[in-house]
């Protein structure tokens, strides 16, 4: 419902810039259609218009960065990996563009040692997340952040492939 | 219509029996020879569904420090004192025999009647008589058995004592956008008797929960939840099932500690930017801050003398315990070996410290003799966690892993004795013993 809501939304923004007319005209729209329109994602949904581009929120376009919700971490490590610097940027970009998005960062870990210790470390890696996308511009009052620790495993297993699959940092819009 | 409440009733019984099996995976060399005659009954309606004799033999049997002779040994088996042919006993080698008798005592009553004698000098020990009901038979039960293990052993027996604990069930819920199974939980805080009968509901959440830790009295239970998607602690009455929200700030709520009067609650908060512990007042509602450390500290135990708290802390580069008075100052670390050890409690005496210790990899329950610094891993699982002493100190309670699943073990504090708690469904972990004291049953 709201998925379809957003999009229509999105392509009636989309032609209200495509006829060259203000940004007042967005002002009849649902309030969250505003958002679009606002700020570079705005930009990216009007020249999607063409045939098979995404038009419609950034966050549901599956060929983005933003798609990807969820990052990894080392063993009983918190440091952000390389491989998900540019992932985190295309985040802190949509946060900056949307000062209004708010996104909660889950820290999760692994079940290995003790479950207190674990909700510990689960926040210094929801921080570490936090304290890269504060660093990129975005406002901490768009931040929100939570450790679960090891009690809400992605992956049931009991092996290596499973604990590297828990040990995450899952953005949440 | 017989035949109808018969089923039902079996289905109840089995489910209340079916719950938590125990069984001893170690240990028995060098158990005192005893037999538990099965108890005789004198009651014009029917038999109780317990005997009082098989629940005090397998408490016995399960302290590892007895072993029962199974009932089809027995060559008589007596339920009265003039009953006693101790030469039966003599011929089998047992040191000790336990005899008694269930009599009726009024609607719903019964009184039980015990005694103990030893078999080579052929004399009784001791001897008593409980009255109870129905419902606290079983208690009965453990009583007796605590009575025997005391006469016995000079130790007082924690068997009439239970265990809270979490159960988690899992179940596949759809698939997320990447592929990736959604699962959904049900997450229970249960409450049981120590030997796993009695399992009884007192929270149900489909988000975690965690750490729970009896008040020292029996009646209160602290744990975590995160119902609202988001960590408090919380307090509840045992027996009325009324709670209250202890915190519920910013950040980490977690790892709830009684004080040993029942008055402070040592706990974890993050609301400063990191874990550190803290000290609340519970009956002023006051917190005071007991570290100031970037790292993460967290698990904290009080000593039983209610003067120093230990807590788990990575500020050396790894987890590791620390020990530091309850009014503050520079916490002293504790322990040296290895690169992980965390989650530590006391002993009830306070020479020893139970922990999680690493060890090539694996996670296991340790002891720490804070009169030598020696550690000694008692377990042998690798995922072993939550260590809980019995309030008597002779065994600790810890979660394992054991068929996929997680159980329930303990393991006697010298290490000689092992068995597992199995649950029949669901995973179950975070283990807490209770205090001795538990008046007032519902």
């Amino acid at each position: 419902m709201k998925k379809t809501r957003l999009a229509w939304t999105a392509i009636a923004a989309a032609a209200v810039i495509l006829s060259g007319c203000s940004g007042t005209g967005t002002r009849d729209d649902a309030g969250d259609g505003a958002q679009v329109v606002e700020g570079g994602s705005g930009a990216q949904t009007a020249g999607a218009g063409a045939a098979g581009a995404w038009t419609g929120n950034p966050l549901d376009n599956p060929d983005s960065l933003l798609a990807t919700r969820k990052i990894y971490f080392d063993f009983d490590r918190s440091e952000i990996r390389p491989e998900f610097v540019s992932i985190l940027r295309a985040h802190a970009d949509y946060l900056n563009s949307n000062r209004s998005a708010n996104v909660t960062i889950e820290g999760h870990c692994d079940e290995r040692g003790s479950r207190e210790y674990n909700i510990g470390l689960g926040e210094r890696r929801a921080a570490s997340i936090m304290s890269f996308l504060e660093a990129e511009g975005v406002d901490p009052a768009q931040i929100n952040t939570i450790s679960y620790g090891e009690e809400r495993p992605q992956d049931p297993g009991h092996n290596e492939s499973a604990w590297a699959m828990n040990r995450r940092g899952v953005l949440v819009y | 219509m017989h035949f109808r409440i018969f089923l039902i009733f079996l289905m109840l019984s089995g489910a209340a029996r079916a719950d938590l099996l125990i069984e001893i995976t170690k240990g028995l060399e060098g158990a005192l020879p005893i037999a538990v005659v099965p108890f005789g009954y004198v009651g014009d309606k029917g038999q109780p569904t317990t005997n009082v004799g098989n629940v005090v033999s397998a408490d016995l049997g399960r302290s590892g420090r007895f072993k029962p002779l199974p009932v089809g040994d027995m060559l008589s088996r007596p339920t009265r004192n003039e009953q006693v042919d101790f030469r039966d006993w003599r011929a089998v080698n047992v040191e000790n025999l336990v005899i008694g008798e269930v009599q009726q005592n009024g609607p719903g009553g019964y009184l039980v009647k015990f005694r103990l004698y030893d078999v080579f000098r052929g004399e009784q020990i001791t001897g008593f008589s409980i009255p109870t009901t129905s419902r606290d038979l079983r208690s009965t039960a453990h009583q007796i058995a605590d009575i025997i293990y005391e006469t016995l052993t000079g130790q007082p027996g924690a068997f009439n004592t239970r265990i809270a604990y979490i159960t988690s069930f899992r179940t596949k819920a759809g698939k997320e956008k990447d592929g990736t199974t959604i699962y959904k939980e049900k997450v229970q805080l249960r409450v049981a008797d120590a030997d796993g009968y009695n399992p009884q509901t007192i929270v149900t959440s489909d988000e975690p929960l965690m750490s729970p830790a009896w008040s020292p009295d029996g009646r209160r239970i602290a744990y975590v939840s995160f119902e609202r998607s988001k960590p408090s602690i919380w307090v509840q009455e045992v027996f009325t099932g009324r709670r209250e929200k202890l915190t519920s700030f910013k950040g980490i709520n977690g790892a709830p500690a009684w004080s040993p009067d029942g008055r402070y609650l040592a706990l974890t908060l993050s609301k400063d930017g990191n874990p550190d512990i803290f000290i609340m007042d519970t009956r002023r509602r006051t917190l005071r801050a007991l570290t100031r450390h970037w790292g993460i500290d967290t698990e904290p135990a009080w000593s039983p003398d209610g003067k120093q708290i230990v807590f788990t802390s990575d500020r050396g580069g790894t987890p590791q315990i620390y020990q530091v008075s309850v009014n503050g100052g520079e916490p002293k670390r504790l322990t040296f070996e290895g690169k992980y050890n965390a989650r530590a409690s006391y002993s009830p005496e306070g020479r020893f410290l139970t922990m999680v210790s690493r060890l090539n990899g694996d996670y296991r329950i340790g002891t720490l003799d804070l009169q030598n610094g020696e550690l000694s891993i008692l377990s042998d699982g690798m995922l072993d966690e939550s260590p809980s002493f019995a309030p008597n100190g002779s065994m600790i309670i810890y979660a394992t892993r054991a068929n996929g699943k997680g159980v329930l073990a303990a393991v006697s504090t010298d290490g000689r004795v092992k068995q597992r708690l199995a649950l029949q469904a669901g995973d179950v972990r975070e283990p807490a013993w209770s205090p001795y004291h538990q008046n007032e049953r519902k």
